[in-house]
């Protein structure tokens, strides 16, 4: 059997006094998708931030492709990553934010390319190319030189998918991506998210749209209050929820 | 009554041309405006027809050697305060925002004590350095020093000036850039983290350049003020624009005509400096509003080109001209 892409083994994150992950365990296998549902304050988010170090962890191992999450272990003790390895490891993992958070002094083509020219030292002309293959990807050949402030959130989003992509992730984290847009401009997010999946790439998706979670997802996790109450099917677990609190929550939502 | 369908939509517009209006009759704005002229007029009056002004004698002194030597000193002299302050504050204001407690304490140190003091004492300080410190030496911390240097001749005239407006500039500035950077929202820093930069990279390439529209404003009033601010340096002897023109007119007691010259050279420089403010906004606001205005440069340029290439334009041009033709 092959390493899981994820691997998270009883995952506790405080802030302060406040429990907000209390012994999160799962696995997501390479190329699958799976997709986090939940109240807010459930702890979905700071789970998803964990995982690309963005929120330390209190207690409990987790790891990306085989390797400890912002730690070194030696002699059985946890190191502390400097930065610059944090930063190596984060640039493979892409993360997309509910609110875009596009760079707004860039255009879309900056936005894109500003990582693999920092971080990669990609030679400049390669990087435009790439670019623009990924923004033609999500359908946005002709917004290359606008800025953010001139597209829709929509077309910010996609922009925003497009760049997390240029780094040639091998895994793509999403925070409720669709939470903060017009519903008519929702498809046009999810689309693109399904042609990721139907490429292979692995994906952890935080989400309240449960039409996309039934048909893309190969894994849906329920959590409230910090822990996951029900995983399994999507399609399973969304007609036939096994707990109380599933079933009290689905029937808001559906 | 239940209204017919067909009455909720005019079958046909009351009126399909143009709204020409009469506009507002504004007698306020009137009676203020020949009040403000009557008043401008009166001082430009008094101005020209009052002999001790002696325009004359300002006319003689406004491009005096001795004038336009001092006006030199006081742009290098401001410009390298104001780069020293820059500098310094956004060294100040990273330092501030560290996490490590000595770092920002250190930082928090500094801006108590240079923004706590006058800056004439801290000048006149800096002009006494050689009696607090003979000879200035570079090398280890209690070990062995490379470079001995006496006090007096190091700390010349220019740099007495330089040190004592730049160092208090800078505790001023860092607290510009700091209120720049916690301005810019924490997600811009996250997306940066997450693409694999790192902090350095998100301070220098994502974060700063955002802050530089909350920091340009406030600039521009500090250099305007570091400009006018160097003429404190009449009070340790050394010769900039305000000093050159209290020698002559210690000398010859024209006292009025050469405040006069120098008022009128700091407002030119500042108008200019002014012109490089608007430039350097702009530059920043890149991405921020749809549109930007176009620049002075820009209209002139676009309302030739329009004139003479567009044939439409000028045709819309004519038919404002003659509405009734």
């Amino acid at each position: 059997m092959t390493e899981p892409m994820v691997k998270a083994e009883g995952v506790h994150k405080r802030f302060g006094r406040l429990e907000v992950l209390c012994g999160i365990s799962l696995e997501v296998g390479r190329g699958e998708v799976m997709c986090i549902i939940g109240p807010s304050g459930s702890g979905k988010s700071t789970f998803l931030r964990t995982i690309n170090h963005l929120e330390r962890i209190n207690r409990g191992r987790l790891y990306v492709d085989g390797v400890l999450v912002g730690y070194r272990e030696h002699r059985g003790k946890l190191h502390e990553l400097p930065d610059g390895e944090v930063a190596t490891r984060r640039a493979e993992i892409g993360m997309v934010f509910q609110r875009f958070n596009l760079f707004p002094h860039m255009t879309s083509l900056e936005n894109v390319i500003e990582a693999p020219r920092q971080v990669r030292n990609v030679p400049k002309a390669q990087a435009i190319a790439e670019a623009t293959d990924l923004l033609t990807r999500v359908g946005l050949s002709d917004k290359l030189d606008s800025y953010p402030s001139q597209l829709s959130g929509g077309q910010q989003q996609r922009v925003a998918i497009a760049r997390a992509l240029a780094m040639k992730p091998k895994l793509m984290l999403f925070d409720e991506p669709t939470s903060a847009l017009d519903p008519e401009l929702v498809g046009d997010v999810l689309d693109v998210m399904r042609g990721l999946a139907r490429d292979g790439m692995t994906m952890i998706v935080v989400t309240h749209e449960m039409g996309f979670a039934r048909e893309a997802a190969d894994k849906l996790v329920f959590m409230d209050a910090g822990v996951i109450v029900e995983a399994g099917d999507p399609r399973e677990v969304l007609a036939n929820p096994q707990h109380e609190r599933t079933k009290a929550f689905l029937s808001k939502v559906l | 009554m239940a209204l017919p369908p067909g009455d909720l939509i005019a079958a046909e517009p009351p009126a399909a041309e143009e709204i020409q209006a009469v506009p507002v009759r504004h007698y306020g704005r009137w009676v203020a405006t020949v009040v403000v002229a009557a008043i401008a007029v009166s001082i430009v009056h008094s101005m020209a027809s009052n002999p001790n002004f002696q325009w004359g004698v300002v006319r003689h002194y406004l491009f005096d050697s001795r004038i336009t030597a001092g006006v030199v000193v006081t742009i290098e002299l401001a410009v390298a305060a104001q780069a020293l302050g820059i500098a310094l504050g956004i060294l100040l204001a990273v330092m501030r925002l560290s996490p490590n407690p000595l770092i920002s304490g250190s930082s928090w140190l500094y801006i108590w004590f240079f923004r706590g003091t006058p800056v004439l004492v801290q000048l006149l300080f800096w002009s006494f350095i050689g009696a607090l410190y003979r000879t200035i030496s570079l090398g280890i911390p209690f070990g062995p020093s490379f470079i001995h240097l006496n006090s007096n001749s190091l700390i010349t005239g220019f740099m007495t000036v330089l040190l004592g407006l730049g160092l208090n500039e800078g505790a001023y500035m860092s607290e510009i850039v700091r209120a720049g950077i916690i301005s810019v929202d924490d997600g811009q820093t996250e997306a940066a983290l997450s693409l694999g930069m790192t902090r350095l990279q998100t301070m220098r390439r994502i974060v700063l350049p955002q802050a530089m529209r909350v920091i340009i404003p406030p600039t521009g009033n500090e250099a305007i003020s570091m400009l006018k601010t160097t003429s404190l340096a009449l009070v340790v002897a050394f010769t900039e624009l305000t000093t050159a023109a209290v020698n002559i007119y210690s000398n010859n007691f024209e006292t009025i005509p050469l405040l006069i010259v120098v008022s009128i050279w700091y407002l030119a420089i500042t108008s200019v400096l002014y012109v490089g403010q608007y430039y350097i906004e702009r530059h920043y606001a890149r991405g921020s509003s749809r549109e930007l205005p176009p620049t002075p440069l820009q209209r002139v340029r676009r309302g030739v080109f329009s004139a003479r290439h567009d044939p439409v334009a000028m045709g819309a041009v004519a038919d404002v001209a003659r509405p009734h033709a």
